[in-house]
Formats: structure tokens, sequence, C-alpha cells
């Protein structure tokens, strides 16, 4: 794995060009974000900081995830090309050989950016800091990673079904970026369901948020939710294994 | 002999067209990220019904095309002549009877044709069944929006051939067309129309052909003002990528070196 780190740095160039590109890509969504609040004051009934810090929270999960299991996204390539039969093969588990396959470093840009803003939303957010308030801060980030990676996981699974299944994929794992990202009161009751209990996105970044905020949920779901995100995590991850562990039993190869 | 043109607009939806799984797969991420977009415009006009001309009706039409419109105009993905300078293979196309510049806009508008009935046209009738929705008031609105709509994919055609042809001198062109891919997205107006940008920055991508992309076509369709100068624009910028993809090609290939015995 340090070799495949090593050669992504070989080129300092094309590695920098990347790596703005990520940073860039990053901070344009908080371009969105900041274009809308010169229109209005408040968005799902949260101001202009307080949408930041969701921000700020969902960018360093999805950045941390995307670096951790990112190369999921190969799936489909490893299932069309049979590589997927090699990996199986070896002594060893298979999802690790495919996550480690390839650890993208230009994806630290993203991390890096998302923990800038955090950073500034904490300091301008008005947040009453206690410990367990700074506990939190430095958890969600890597609690929403977990939850994050699990949902990928968990969507890209459904390639061993379907033959191209890499869109219905990203829809839920770039969806989820998307969706996190914004006060979970902007979306209507049907859209909000999904995002808290069948793919628990609200979790991520909004009912952290809530608490580090101290404030009572608008939409008035009990307060303990807002500091349950690491039991999701779990619960995440053991649900995101048992659909892996289906899916790759259910595979066949795609030999002649 | 027949001219080969048009025969390669067939042959570009017909390529598209194979693969129908595919299509229905993009569709599926097309509606789940409109959705999504479409609650954050509303949760705005929540606040205030009318932002700078745009009510609930103009924001779900304004989702629901802008979703139909970015396979059609296609902002992503298009990496292929890119790949084919690197590899060499572009001395193959260079060397055939036709102008390669014309022959990919032919297979490009083939594809954006499939486009429009595979991507465009589900989006707007389910946005227009499930949502208030703003269809055209004067049946010349559709034409006017067809014509807006070509000419984006002619932009957008006339970018992404440029961004291509870099590779002639950078080898590599995935650094320059993923920047681009991150930057069009909302300063294109796709995220949050351009109307809600704050006066400076309007007029700044106004000077871009972003505003081409989707924007235009869009206000076309939603009737608002000046649309026969969005139309010069779109055209502007459309002969003026085109002119300077020529001078592009017609450089970039004389600094190709063919190794061969």
């Amino acid at each position: 794995m340090s070799s495949r780190i090593r050669s992504q740095l070989a080129y300092p160039a094309s590695f920098a060009l990347d790596l703005t590109a990520q940073v860039i890509g990053q901070c344009i969504e908080l371009v969105a974000i900041l274009v809308v609040f010169t229109q209005v004051s408040s968005l799902g009934g949260f101001d202009r900081h307080e949408v930041v810090l969701m921000y700020g929270l969902a960018a360093t999960a999805f950045g941390l995830a995307d670096l951790a299991v990112g190369q999921i996204q190969e799936l489909p390539t490893y299932i069309r090309t049979g590589e997927l039969d090699v990996l199986l093969l070896r002594p060893l588990g298979t999802l690790p050989q495919l996550l480690c396959a390839d650890v993208s470093l230009k994806r630290l840009g993203r991390v890096g950016a998302g923990v800038a803003v955090l950073g500034y939303a904490a300091a301008t957010a008005g947040i009453d800091w206690t410990p367990a308030r700074v506990l939190l801060a430095l958890t969600t980030p890597l609690v929403g990673a977990v939850i994050l990676a699990a949902i990928w996981v968990a969507a890209n699974t459904v390639s061993f079904w379907l033959v191209d299944g890499r869109e219905v994929a990203n829809s839920v794992t770039y969806g989820s970026s998307f969706s996190t990202s914004y006060p979970i009161t902007v979306y209507g009751p049907w859209l909000r369901r999904v995002l808290c209990f069948a793919v628990p996105g609200a979790f991520v970044a909004y009912f952290p948020a809530l608490a580090l905020l101290g404030r009572a949920d608008p939409l008035g779901f009990p307060d303990f939710l807002q500091w349950s995100s690491p039991l999701v995590a779990v619960g995440a991850v053991g649900a995101a294994a048992l659909i892996w562990r289906t899916g790759i039993r259910r595979y066949q190869g795609t030999g002649s | 002999m027949l001219s080969p043109y048009p025969q390669l607009v067939r042959a570009g939806f017909r390529r598209h067209a194979t693969y129908r799984q595919a299509a229905l797969a993009g569709l599926t991420t097309n509606l789940v990220f409109g959705l999504l977009r479409a609650a954050v415009l509303v949760a705005v006009l929540a606040q205030r019904p009318v932002v700078a001309g745009y009510d609930v009706a103009a924001a779900i039409t304004y989702v629901s095309l802008g979703q139909g419109l970015l396979t059609v105009v296609l902002l992503w993905g298009d990496t292929e002549m890119s790949r084919r300078i690197r590899t060499g293979d572009v001395v193959v196309d260079l060397g055939r009877p036709w102008d390669l510049q014309a022959a990919m806009l032919a297979a490009d508008l083939g594809r954006a044709g499939f486009a429009v009935l595979a991507r465009l046209v589900p989006p707007m009738l389910f946005g227009a069944w499930a949502f208030p929705f703003r269809w055209p008031t004067v049946p010349a609105t559709w034409a006017w929006f067809a014509v807006s709509a070509l000419l984006a994919v002619v932009v957008s055609f006339g970018v992404r051939f440029l961004l291509n042809a870099s590779a002639f001198w950078l080898l590599d062109a995935r650094g320059v067309i993923g920047m681009w891919g991150v930057v069009g997205g909302v300063l294109s107006g796709l995220v949050v129309p351009l109307a809600w940008f704050p006066e400076w920055a309007q007029t700044a991508l106004a000077w871009t052909p972003l505003p081409s992309l989707f924007q235009i076509p869009i206000d076309v369709f939603l009737e608002r003002d000046g649309t026969a100068g969005a139309l010069a624009a779109q055209a502007g910028w459309a002969v003026a990528l085109l002119l300077v993809g020529r001078v592009a090609l017609h450089h970039g290939s004389r600094r190709l070196v063919v190794q061969g015995r």
C-alpha cells in the first residue's frame, strides 16, 4: 500500500493540480449555500452560520469516507473485468483488498477544505462550548464518515445484481453527500423519512449540529437522537456488512 | 458521394440508444438529485415567495429542466478525444476524409438527440405531474427553447472540444477537464439560478460561456425577459468556441509526432 501512495507523489505538479481541483470541488458547494443566503436570512429555520456548520461537518465526513472507501466505486469495473475473482482467491478479506487497491491521496484536499470550513463555523456559530460538545465536535466527522462509508458499501453492493449499477449507487453516495449538507427541515416529509431512517444521513451532520448549537429539533424529534450518531454508525456498519456478504455470496463471476 | 455528417448524427443517436439500462439508471440519479435540489430552492421560497422573479412553480420547472438538460448538454465525462490524443489514435481520425471537428459535432448532436428523448422529457413530465410547473404560454416559446437548447449543446461541445484538445500540449487533460467539471456545475446556474447570485458575480459570469449552457435555455422556456439578446449571446459563443477549436486543432495536430517504421 505504501508503494501506491509513493507512486502518486512521483509527479508533484499533477498531484498539486488534482489536490487543488478537490479543494475547489468541495468549496464550490459552499458557494451555492452562500449564494442562497444572499437572498434569504434563514433556510429551513437555520441561519447562515448554522447551515455552514452542518456543511462543515458533512464535508469533512464526506472527505474522510471518500479517502477510506472511495475505491468501492470501482467495484463494477472489478466485476466486469473479472479482477474480483483474483481478490476472492487470495487468503485475505475481499472488501479490505478492494479498498486498499488504491488510496487516492488527492482526496485529502476534500478533508482539508472540510476541516477549514468546520473550524470557521465552530468559531462563528456561537456555540456554548462544554467538554461534551468539544468531544462531539471532534468525533462527529469520524462517526459521520463511518456512517457514509457504510452507506456507500451497501449502495455499491447493488453491482452484484445489476450489470452496471454505478449510476444507481452514485445517486445514493453523492445524493447522501448533497443532502447531509443542508438541514433536513428543507426536505418534505417523504424525503425526510428516507434521509432519517432508511439512509441515516441525518445523523452525519444535522442531529450532531443541533446538539452543538444546543437547539431543540424544530421537527420535534426527541433530544437523545442528537447524541446517538455513534450508535447509528454501529448499526449502519452491521447492516452494510450483512448486505455486502449477501451480495458477494451471490456473485458468480462473469466468465463465458 | 453522400455527405458523412447526417449519418454521423444518426450513428451518435444509435450508439447511445443501445445502452437503455444505463440510460434508465442515469435517469434515476437525475430524479433523486432533482428532488433534493428542488427541496432546497422551495425552502428558500418559503422565506420569500418570489426571489429574483422565480416563484415555486418556476423553481420546480428550473430544476426539472436543469436535471434533464444535464445529459443533453453534457457537462461531465467527455474525455474521448483527449484519450485518443494521448494514445495516438487521433492520427487515424485526422487521416479520414472528413473535417474532424464537424464530424465530432455531428456525432455529439446525435447523442444529444437521444438524450432529449431519454433524459430530458422524463424529468419534465415527472416535474409537471408531481409538482406545480410552468409551461410556456405562447407556442413560439417551444421553438425558441429548441433553438436555445441546440445552441447550448454546441457551446458545450465547443468547450469540451477545447478542453480535450489541450491534451495536444499537456498529454493528460484529466486535470483540466476535472477542474471544468467541478466549477461548471455551480457557476453555470445548475444548482442555484444565476439570477440569485450577487450583481458582481452575474456581471462576471456574463462574460463567460457558462450561462449559455443551462441558464439561458431554461429562462427562454420560462419566458423571462431578454430572449433575443440571450440567444444572440449563445450563438456568439457557439461560433467563437468552434473557431477557436479549429485553430487549436490546427496548431495542436502539428505537434503530433507519429512513431513508426
